[in-house]
């Protein structure tokens, strides 16, 4: 029983970590442009095949494969914010969801054409593989690595948006376009800059994630619900709404593994439904 | 159009709108082709009209009341496992059967809908997708019901009407599948063709002022998508019945991307829209998918990303441009 409890107390926290690094990027530009980016998902598996086929094609070091992936991501990201989402900002909501839709088919395709459907080996590092053993309860490394990137990295992105001109004006934007643009803040710009942010951490969170849950073809259909529930529930565009949402549903769902396996899923989901039915603009959101 | 409703009133409105064209009565004749020239093909002409029938379900929220549904399937899954337990239990009867799948399908379409119209924008895809998923992890989990990931199975229909035998060539269930299509097709053209269906349009285009004007939008919109789930379940509950098989797959996020696609790919909002999505969609499928199914999707997502970016109103509302244009260039 203890045993189970200590396994969700730090599997758990790790999860959740790791769906922030995931959605965070989604909340936020969502949250600027209203723009329903299904396409997330497939940014971050990008991310999560750049460091796999560096590091066994290349045979780069682990810890260099992590920029290399936050970098691939951004820059494609970029270029079909410029030649694809930005025709659509004004479109309705559907058809921002068939188009993202079908990049989402289209990467799964070329991923399991370039990469075949088997599930990509992690290449951690030695020292990051096995447990410590703390006050006499095994503790896996990898587990405790990423809480403490996830860490550094929200604390970066808080203090960026809260201390620097940039943030401000991307929470000016977030709070009230038209407003934002009519005060001379170019939004388009930086829509561009911070959609390339959140693909890019987006893509880091794919190769950081390859260890825990794998990394096959589907990744970009099978996360993309969970990262629309991170969003949904936590509140559009807001950092620290994401950051329980993602903490509520990775520990939900590590405890329900352990817990009561029979359900699976199922928790989950009527978990999603209840909190939108009780509060459709999200936890944190704002009240339209 | 409007010369008209000057002339006759609104009355006169309705019936210019719901009269036949000389088209769409080829185009129902030609449906009954595949039993002459491809009785090869006839399992995949049922499985068209199947396709067809839950495209047009989609298309009642989606095309006409401007709902948003990414989880369609599973009222298409509901009806389908409905229909495919009835039979195992011990009533083979396809006709009865199917009435209680629509029935079954409706009254969750029913139960779902006061949150549907209470939910926009990102909650309500969320809401749509959230439920379908729901289901079909219930459906997973419920083993002992609905034999989980290996499919229901143990399916065993009567025959049609006590005479027809239902045939490996797919004679009887083609004819089954296009009847129900017809039936459920006139059922909604009659509805849209109908004041309620223009009230329909007419939320879908602005609620705020429809509410002005005195519509109780809520309520139309949770009759509209009652008759949708209805409408998906009696496609599913066919499909159940014709291949006397039920898979999980019928209640996946996948399935509820597919009719979303192939109605836009028709055009939605067109009634058409939907069979000819579906006639396209499940030959193209047919077509490639012996050469590599996997790569499939790659095409299927880049003709989203065309439509999308340049046939914004399906196959259907491209063809009515090109008309119009034409046309314009003789007056002119």
């Amino acid at each position: 029983m203890l045993a189970h409890f200590l396994g969700v107390l730090i599997d758990g926290p790790a999860y959740g970590m790791l769906l922030f690094l995931l959605s965070v990027g989604l909340s936020v530009t969502l949250g600027m442009m209203n723009f329903v980016n299904l396409a997330h998902g497939s940014f971050a598996m990008l991310g999560g095949y750049v460091s796999v086929s560096l590091a066994q094609g290349a045979n780069w070091p682990f810890f260099a494969t992590l920029p290399a992936a936050f970098v691939a991501s951004a820059l494609v990201s970029v270029l079909f914010e410029r030649v694809l989402y930005r025709r659509l900002y004004r479109a309705t909501d559907l058809d921002q969801c068939l188009l993202t839709i079908g990049i989402v088919f289209m990467s799964v395709a070329a991923a399991a054409y370039f990469f075949g459907t088997m599930q990509q080996p992690a290449n951690v590092p030695l020292g990051l593989r096995g447990y410590v053993t703390f006050l006499g309860i095994d503790i896996g490394r990898y587990r405790l690595f990423l809480i403490v990137i996830a860490l550094i990295i929200t604390v970066g992105l808080v203090a960026g948006l809260e201390y620097t001109r940039f943030g401000a004006k991307v929470r000016a934007a977030v709070d009230n376009q038209r407003m934002a643009r009519g005060l001379g803040i170019n939004v388009d710009g930086l829509f561009g800059i911070t959609f390339a942010l959140g693909s890019g951490l987006a893509g880091l969170g794919g190769a950081l994630a390859i260890d825990m849950v794998g990394l096959d073809p589907n990744f970009a259909l099978k996360f993309l619900v969970f990262f629309l529930i991170v969003v949904a529930v936590g509140g559009l565009g807001s950092i620290g709404g994401t950051l329980a949402a993602a903490m509520l549903l990775g520990i939900s769902d590590t405890a329900s593994k352990y817990y009561v396996p029979e359900l699976g899923a199922f928790v989950l989901y009527a978990v999603m439904v209840g909190l939108l039915m009780w509060r459709p603009q999200g936890l944190f959101g704002k009240r339209q | 159009m409007t010369d008209v409703t000057a002339a006759a009133g609104a009355h006169g409105y309705f019936q210019a709108q719901a009269r036949w064209r000389w088209l769409e009565i080829v185009f129902w004749l030609a449906t009954l082709l595949p039993f002459v020239l491809t009785p090869s093909y006839l399992v995949l002409a049922s499985q068209i009209a199947i396709t067809a029938l839950f495209a047009l379900a989609l298309d009642l929220i989606l095309g006409y009341a401007g709902l948003i549904s990414l989880g369609h399937a599973a009222f298409f899954g509901f009806g389908a496992y409905t229909a495919g337990l009835i039979s195992k239990w011990g009533w083979g009867e396809p006709l009865s059967g199917l009435l209680l799948a629509g029935i079954a399908a409706a009254l969750l379409g029913y139960a779902t809908s006061f949150i549907i119209v209470r939910v926009s924008h990102l909650a309500l895809i969320m809401i749509t997708l959230g439920l379908c998923l729901l289901l079909h992890e219930a459906a997973n989990r419920a083993g002992w019901l609905t034999g989980g990931d290996d499919g229901l199975q143990g399916v065993t229909m009567w025959r049609l009407f006590g005479r027809f035998e239902w045939d490996l060539y797919g004679y009887t269930a083609y004819a089954y599948s296009l009847a129900v299509l017809f039936v459920l097709f006139l059922l909604a053209r009659r509805i849209i063709h109908s004041p309620f269906g223009l009230t329909l349009r007419g939320i879908r285009e602005n609620a705020g002022r429809m509410q002005a004007v005195g519509a109780p939008t809520r309520r139309r919109l949770r009759v509209i998508y009652t008759i949708s789930a209805a409408v998906a379940g009696v496609a599913g509950g066919v499909l159940a019945q014709t291949t006397q098989f039920v898979a999980l797959e019928t209640l996946s996020f996948q399935r509820s991307a597919e009719v979303l696609v192939i109605l836009v790919l028709g055009g939605a909002g067109r009634l058409y829209g939907a069979i000819i999505g579906a006639v396209i969609f499940l030959i193209a499928r047919d077509q490639f998918s012996g050469i590599n199914p996997q790569f499939w999707y790659f095409w299927i997502g880049l003709l989203l990303v065309v439509v999308v970016t340049l046939l914004p109103n399906g196959i259907l509302g491209g063809l009515a441009q090109l008309l119009a244009q034409q046309r314009r260039k003789k007056s002119s």
